[in-house]
């Protein structure tokens, strides 16, 4: 197993065991700002070396895979899992989103084990960032007397962290190119892993503390958790395959797809969906779908890829 | 030296509502505000602040009667049936009555 992933075991573990390890808030924001940045720049230094037109159909088909997937999950949790419509609707938009983190451990995984990607696929992740959201909020307002306050909630889905510093940094990466950036390479390049093990610490324990929330939740949104991922992994990784994405970018595009949000899709459902009940988003998204993806899922996704280009 | 009674209305509730709380306090007529980052745990279970969803805030807002008055309703109506929100009022005084 990789290191990496050993680091969150180690938080899961921690956090289980009642330890008293705590990373400072301050410091879970410092990382957060830099892996965001990092993703970003590198991403866009890729871009400036093609023509951006040629991206432009994939771009349009990826934003269309963020779509799809929330319309898929949302009758199974209305149907199968009998819940109220804003928590369906909320939940099908974390899923709908994506997880910077979870595809950070793709990018790392597939750097493991060898294989290149299109370097531009931090692109791909910006993209699948908001159409989720804005699909879920529809679901659940969609033909009710409330209208979505679509102001403030734009403000918070497209001025976020996580697109400000992923969208800023493609910029960035994308005007100064490869020779600009290449005196912050050992800062954003270099120290990268050793941070992402910091934030995996991080995540592991955040995640152990809302594993009591799964016994609540109930087994219908545990398999959820775990069905879904692989369901949207099966789309991500099709789609992949079909716009011509080496196996790489098939396994990244899948794991993209298998992610659930837990950073956006909260903030932006708290305000724009605020019966719902954030703590099954967070619980089916954090303690199940991530955890899963990270130790089952992405190696999974990788054997798929191969079976799609074999 | 002379206090003049105030009221100080104290907001607990998630950081995710910081904006919009800010914006309603000063157009229902506070002067001012104290935000501070908190954790704690309630009836919606524990939050520790560790990470986005998960933050909180306490906010303080010395105001006269009817301003805290208005927050309050304000709250009740708009934060409390799905929100995390803790809020109470204390009566205090204070040195310069024309600064809240």
């Amino acid at each position: 197993m990789d290191a990496v992933v050993l680091f969150f075991v180690l938080g899961v573990a921690a956090g289980v065991a009642r330890s008293d390890l705590k990373l400072p808030a301050a410091l879970y924001d410092a990382l957060s700002i830099y892996l965001l940045l990092a993703i970003g720049l590198k991403g866009g230094m890729e871009l400036a070396k093609m023509p951006l037109l040629a991206v432009a159909p994939q771009a349009l088909l990826i934003m269309g895979l963020g779509v799809v997937i929330p319309l898929i999950g949302y009758p199974v949790l209305r149907g199968l899992g009998r819940l109220p419509r804003a928590d369906a609707a909320s939940i099908a938009a974390h899923y709908g989103s994506v997880s910077v983190v979870t595809f950070a451990v793709g990018q790392n995984f597939l750097s493991a084990a060898g294989m290149a990607y299109e370097s531009y696929m931090p692109l791909f992740l910006v993209l699948l960032e908001v159409p989720g959201i804005l699909v879920g909020v529809v679901l659940a307002r969609a033909g009710g007397p409330q209208r979505p306050a679509w102001g403030p909630l734009l403000h918070e889905v497209m001025l976020g962290k996580s697109i400000v510093l992923l969208v800023g940094g493609l910029l960035i990466g994308w005007v100064a190119g490869p020779e600009g950036m290449a005196p912050m390479a050992p800062f954003f390049g270099g120290l990268f892993k050793g941070v992402l093990c910091l934030f995996l610490l991080e995540m592991g324990l955040v995640a152990s503390a809302q594993l009591g929330a799964v016994r609540k939740t109930g087994l219908f949104l545990v398999g959820f958790g775990v069905v879904m991922p692989l369901v949207s992994a099966l789309l991500g990784g099709g789609l992949g395959w079909a716009i011509g994405l080496s196996p790489g970018g098939t396994v990244l595009l899948a794991t993209l797809a298998a992610s659930a949000s837990y950073i956006a899709a909260p903030a932006a459902m708290r305000i724009a969906v605020p019966e719902a009940n954030p703590a099954l988003s967070i619980t089916a998204a954090l303690a199940i779908t991530f955890p899963f993806n990270l130790l089952v899922g992405i190696p999974l996704y990788a054997r798929l890829a191969d079976y799609l280009h074999r | 030296m002379t206090l003049h009674p105030k009221k100080l209305v104290v907001l607990v509730c998630e950081a995710v509502l910081e904006p919009q709380l800010v914006a309603d306090c000063e157009r229902l007529g506070a002067h001012g505000y104290t935000v501070m980052d908190a954790r704690g745990g309630g009836r919606r279970g524990a939050r520790a602040a560790t990470w986005d969803a998960d933050r909180s805030i306490r906010m303080e807002v010395i105001c006269d009667e009817s301003t805290a008055d208005a927050i309050v309703a304000h709250a009740h109506a708009r934060f409390f049936a799905h929100y995390a929100m803790t809020v109470f009022v204390a009566d205090i005084g204070v040195l310069r009555a024309d600064k809240f």
